[in-house]
């Protein structure tokens, strides 16, 4: 009994951890309609630095994730500025195959700086081990995850439906044309909204780097994991992959613990159930753009 | 853009010509490194380039009056660009030997080569038994998973572990260590009461973790490739199954040396069997390691030690033929042969091409505040078990 709980514990995290790094990938394939295959980068580079400023400089880890935001944050932004903007009106081939090859060029440049061996980052000793509560063993690492994510998620919600700057985005995004007809400024919009998803990206990167593992091949090793939860939790609201990401999360580490010859296709065959019986997803709008 | 375009073919053109130029020199030997220098095994191809290059600062570039050039190529650990490469290497670069090979699919990717072009394939790295079936040109100076893996499972019988569970990564050499153990484990009355084959690409080994400690073993029998085992043993020291009592044994691959020093204390007691540690008690080791650490900063592996021994059977078998760079008088020549390596005394079995060699049992303790593999028991001259029966 005990043993359930804890997997379904682990499970909790693992799933927040992949809300984390996904949720970026929903907003800004199901708000704004851009394909990005890169966004594993980013993911990437947020891990990274937090793996250089803490290791390296010493920083320690807490003060250390806030900056693996803020610094995929300013490349993503940078990004979009200068090149991500031109292809929002284009083909989604145009976009697959651009971000695709960013992907391939980030690899090559953290391989080339970095070496291409798995880093980990030094934790506080507080984060370390697992203790139990009523026999349920419970990994502190995690239960950082889950609390740092929880409330990540909620903030989230919140900005989205209740704020000025959450209604803005939903109204530049159903009709770009119609909102800046009403005064708000749609391409300051899309590129904060892209620098928020990237800046989550990061911090998720730097979380996932004792549990996923961090090294030059994490985009590519993750970007189906991305896009399985915006695929089956749908791309209309946040709901959607947060429920998704918590489904396979719970689904991965349960089938590799109940079934571990199938463990690594079970999170593939939740996917293809869900989406032959919602093929737009669990949340999914009715009429596919 | 016409001229563009022919521009381009000249200079493919000119770059055919020059490659093709210095390959016709009679008195140099080529040798083709093909190892991972990317990629998760990327340690492994950088210390047997490592290990190369310093036998190669020691004994010296010539050979039996030629100069040896090494053309280092990465591969990733990826078969097809294994064969790629080798293909390149033995068509264009017109090399005397093909060398290396850090994963067994790589290793096989490469033998039907080294069969239709009459050259030596020496193998470094892999470790699945039927690597050196695949092709009479084929010698190795790794180690195989059979030679290990038997022997802890004898070591286990006999020193009261009764109940195993097993956690191996899922391609051939770890089901060939699982293979070997389970039939030498059971055959002495030992009972494995948990298999668990994890993925080769899955580094969170958590899920697979909380199963082996709610099975209860003595011991845990453990095969993942050489660079994972850092990983590996943080997470068992996290979900507390050192704590909990359960021992890890094993192969030595998780107790690789490149790795083990920042494992942390989880790893101290852990048993392994294998065929090479850095503190080995031998003046040739002693030499070995100091010359290893002064040129890299880093201790040597077992993968390093497989890469120095089989650019020393290279060097070898050139001077036995007098320096003639005959495919079969070459393999003819390494077959037989001794040596001392920092590992220990070994030779290469003449009927099979695969290595014998001492196998020791090792336990992780702190020497003078590292953690090192220290031997306590010695099996000598074993040969690889794994060969299909004849």
């Amino acid at each position: 009994m005990t043993s359930v709980l804890t997997n379904l514990f682990d499970g909790v995290a693992y799933g927040m951890l992949l809300f984390v790094l996904a949720c970026g990938l929903a907003v800004t394939l199901g708000l704004m309609n851009f394909v990005n295959l890169a966004h594993g980068a980013f993911a990437m580079a947020g891990g990274y630095v937090c793996a250089v400023l803490v290791n390296h400089t010493g920083w320690p880890f807490f003060a250390a994730l806030p900056l693996a935001f803020v610094s995929s944050a300013v490349i993503g932004v940078a990004l979009e500025r200068t090149l991500y903007r031109h292809l929002y009106t284009r083909s989604h081939l145009d976009q697959v195959l651009f971000s695709i090859g960013l992907v391939f060029m980030s690899v090559a440049a953290v391989d080339y700086i970095m070496g291409s061996s798995r880093i980990f980052i030094k934790l506080p000793a507080a984060l370390e081990g697992q203790f139990d509560v009523f026999g349920v063993g419970i990994d502190r690492y995690r239960l950082m995850i889950v609390v740092i994510c929880g409330l990540l998620t909620a903030a989230l919600q919140l900005v989205l439906a209740r704020t000025r700057f959450g209604s803005r985005l939903r109204a530049a995004v159903d009709d770009p044309r119609a909102a800046s007809g009403l005064g708000i400024n749609v391409p300051q919009v899309f590129a904060f909204t892209f620098a928020f998803g990237c800046g989550l990206a990061g911090l998720g990167g730097a979380l996932s780097a004792e549990i996923l593992g961090l090294d030059p091949y994490f985009p590519l090793k993750f970007m189906i994991y991305f896009l399985i939860v915006v695929t089956v939790g749908g791309s209309s609201s946040i709901t959607g992959p947060f429920l998704a990401s918590l489904l396979l999360g719970i689904g991965d580490v349960a089938g590799k613990y109940y079934v571990p010859k199938m463990g690594p296709f079970v999170i593939y065959t939740i996917m293809i159930v869900i989406l032959i019986w919602r093929p737009n997803g669990l949340f999914g709008r009715t009429v596919t753009r | 853009m016409l001229t563009r375009r022919r521009d381009v073919l000249l200079a493919a053109g000119a770059a055919v010509a020059l490659s093709l130029g210095p390959a016709r020199a009679e008195d140099t030997v080529k040798i083709g490194l093909i190892v991972p220098m990317t990629g998760g095994q990327a340690s492994t191809g950088k210390q047997i380039d490592n290990a190369v290059k310093l036998y190669m600062q020691q004994h010296g570039d010539t050979v039996a009056g030629k100069k040896i050039d090494v053309i280092l190529k990465d591969d990733a650990a990826i078969p097809d660009n294994t064969k790629r490469i080798a293909q390149e290497l033995i068509v264009n670069d017109k090399v005397n030997f093909i060398a290396g090979f850090g994963v067994t699919p790589a290793a096989l990717a490469a033998a039907p080569l080294a069969t239709q072009a009459k050259i030596p394939e020496v193998v470094m790295a892999a470790g699945t038994s039927i690597i050196t079936e695949k092709s009479p040109y084929i010698a190795r100076t790794s180690f195989t998973l059979a030679q290990s893996s038997t022997i802890i499972a004898d070591w286990a019988v006999k020193n009261g572990i009764k109940k195993v569970a097993t956690l191996t990564s899922d391609y051939a050499p770890g089901n060939d260590a699982l293979n070997f153990f389970r039939e030498h484990f059971t055959a002495g009355g030992g009972q494995i009461v948990e298999e668990v084959k994890v993925p080769l690409q899955n580094p969170d080994f958590a899920p697979f973790l909380q199963r082996m400690k709610d099975a209860k073993p003595d011991a845990m029998f453990v095969f993942v490739p050489a660079g994972q085992g850092g990983n590996f043993m943080k997470q068992y020291a996290e979900r507390g199954l050192d704590k909990a009592g359960i021992k890890v044994i094993g192969p030595g691959d998780v107790m690789d040396d490149d790795l083990l020093n920042d494992m942390g204390d989880a790893a101290l007691g852990t048993v392994t069997a294998h065929i090479y540690s850095a503190a080995h008690p031998s003046a040739m080791n002693k030499e070995f390691v100091a010359a290893y650490k002064k040129a890299y900063n880093n201790r040597p592996g077992f993968m390093a030690v497989g890469g120095y021994d089989g650019i020393h059977l290279i060097y070898e078998a050139l001077k036995k033929t007098g320096g003639k760079t005959d495919g079969d008088a070459l393999i003819e020549a390494m077959k037989g042969m001794k040596w001392e390596s920092p590992r220990g005394p070994i030779s290469i079995d003449p009927e099979t091409r695969d290595i014998v060699q001492n196998v020791y049992i090792r336990k992780v303790e702190k020497v003078d505040g590292e953690l090192y593999n220290v031997e306590f028991q010695t099996f000598e001259a074993v040969k690889d078990s794994g060969k299909t029966k004849k």
